[in-house]
């Protein structure tokens, strides 16, 4: 058994509007193996996502060999997805799947530089799965749990800074700290779209009610 | 109740299992030093403490902080804890030091837990079987696994009741992330007692065997705060998936390959919700209850929790 599979990555969840903006990344030492953390702007690290979503379009963009690129959409945005030949079993289904259709998807966040210097990121995904409705709901709640954890713990943090006589005991959060260092965005606006996800959730809750 | 009456009756507390002695005494004591010597009140508990300690050829370790706490099983995670459990002995293991007088498992309705006894605390022995009630007993902690050691302030009373004694059960509920080699059709080693899984028809004991099929799952369900290890076994690979073991082998066979059966099962469980229960094996949890999680969720509790924030 492999070291990697006895401290297995967590897989993060985040909306697409958070994941987009994780546009800094680090490694937590300098061994070349060391894994790649994307960090979460309502501070914590991620090397490895589970998203779930509708695929609503899927294109190759390989030149000499096949290269896929899938969108999936969330409440608050859209994943890219990028799978090629080491990804065979993902570029297979993304290759195979008529959209619309809705998709889990459980991956690695991958950065690149876009000519003008800015940052995009994307999903390199380990495998795709096709999925219903409910899966799709049952992730939108989790994720807003998930991510409403977040934010309270960086703003609980954040008030501890504010309040200097307290610092000793101020509870220490590194990636909230890592993420107020490198972020311009602040939280309120990943609450915003919390907020967004639950209510087109319930709206659909309301239309089938009165359907 | 004055203050000195107060640290009078902590102490008395610490101390009324193991001397005899009133709560008045320790009180005289305390007020001869706090009024007549005017010691503060911290230095002269210290104090005080100690005589009794000397009294009662203690060492200061041997004292819990304050009362201990009853407690379950469950209850321990944290080291360094004085508590009190009520508890049956399931297991006496061979102590390997001499310093060990006892070793062995605990159990109570909510789980179970190593405990050591000290051969220096001179305490009664106990007996496989038997229902005790341990005051006094303080949490340890190793490698993540706790345990608890009795010392020699422990009070150990033998109970006339039969107690239950769970399991360490755990229930995750998340999403199937990865299904991992080693899953779907395997064969086990055919020799007695042994059952390991054949890499390429060897068994890593008995080397190449005719071996016997098996159906298992080894999964990832990650609820995107802790990635816990599950195993299915052979039932609960069958319920889970609704392919029997023979089916599997008709699989198998008509593909000529035995790894169409896992790359069936990932497709139907990777990325999919469960509730799953059951024991704890080390880092595993084994699938005893499954449950598909594909009901509709409720976002209005969190949509009053995201807009009060």
């Amino acid at each position: 058994m492999s070291q990697s599979e006895l401290t297995r990555e967590v897989a993060r969840r985040a909306f697409a509007s958070e994941f987009n903006d994780s546009t800094y990344t680090f490694k937590e030492s300098d061994d070349e193996r060391a894994p790649n953390y994307a960090l979460l702007p309502t501070g914590d690290r991620a090397n490895r996502v589970f998203i779930v979503g509708t695929l609503t379009e899927t294109e190759d963009v390989g030149e000499d060999s096949e290269y896929w690129r899938g969108r999936v959409v969330d409440p608050t945005g859209t994943f890219f997805v990028y799978a090629g030949q080491y990804q065979p079993e993902a570029a297979s289904v993304l290759r195979d799947t008529e959209p619309p259709a809705y998709v889990s998807i459980v991956g690695k966040p991958r950065t690149y530089e876009t000519d003008d210097g800015s940052v995009n990121v994307s999903v390199r995904p380990e495998s795709i799965a096709i999925v219903d409705e409910d899966t799709r709901s049952r992730w939108v709640v989790e994720t807003a749990e998930r991510t409403l954890d977040r934010i309270e713990a960086f703003e609980e943090w954040e008030a501890e800074q504010e309040a200097p006589e307290s610092a000793s005991t101020a509870p220490t959060n590194e990636y909230a700290q890592m993420a107020r260092e490198r972020y311009d965005s602040p939280v309120v606006n990943y609450r915003n779209d919390v907020i967004q996800a639950l209510e087109s959730l319930e709206e659909i809750e309301d239309t089938e009610a009165t359907a | 109740m004055s203050d000195v009456r107060q640290h009078a009756d902590d102490i008395h507390d610490q101390f009324s299992d193991h001397i005899d002695v009133s709560v008045d005494d320790v009180e005289d004591r305390l007020t001869t030093l706090v009024d007549e010597y005017k010691v503060p009140i911290d230095e002269a508990r210290r104090s005080v403490t100690n005589h009794y300690l000397e009294e009662a050829g203690l060492d200061r370790e041997d004292l819990s902080s304050g009362s201990s706490e009853a407690a379950q099983v469950e209850d321990v995670d944290e080291p360094e804890q004085w508590i009190d459990l009520t508890a049956k002995v399931i297991e006496l293991w061979d102590p390997r030091s001499d310093s060990v007088a006892q070793v062995g498992l605990l159990g109570d309705p909510t789980g179970t837990i190593k405990f050591t006894k000290w051969a220096k605390s001179d305490l009664p022995a106990l007996e496989e079987g038997g229902v005790y009630e341990l005051r006094n007993v303080v949490t340890d902690e190793y490698q993540g696994r706790y345990s608890v050691k009795l010392n020699s302030t422990t009070v150990i009373e033998e109970l006339d009741e039969e107690i239950e004694v769970g399991d360490d059960t755990s229930e995750i509920e998340g999403a199937l992330v990865d299904m991992q080699s080693g899953s779907g059709l395997i064969k086990r080693c055919p020799k007695e007692d042994c059952t390991r899984v054949l890499q390429n028809g060897r068994c890593n004991e008995h080397g190449e065997v005719e071996g016997e099929f098996d159906l298992r799952i080894k999964a990832v369900v990650d609820d995107g705060i802790d990635a816990h290890e599950v195993i299915f076994d052979k039932d609960a690979t069958e319920n889970l998936t609704g392919i029997s073991l023979e089916e599997a082998k008709d699989m198998a066979m008509d593909a000529l390959d035995t790894t169409v059966v896992a790359d069936e099962i990932r497709d139907q469980i990777v990325g999919t919700y469960y509730r799953i229960e059951g024991p704890t094996f080390g880092r595993y949890v084994l699938a005893d209850d499954v449950e598909e999680l594909d009901g509709p969720v409720d976002a209005e509790q969190l949509l009053i929790r995201a807009r009060s924030m």
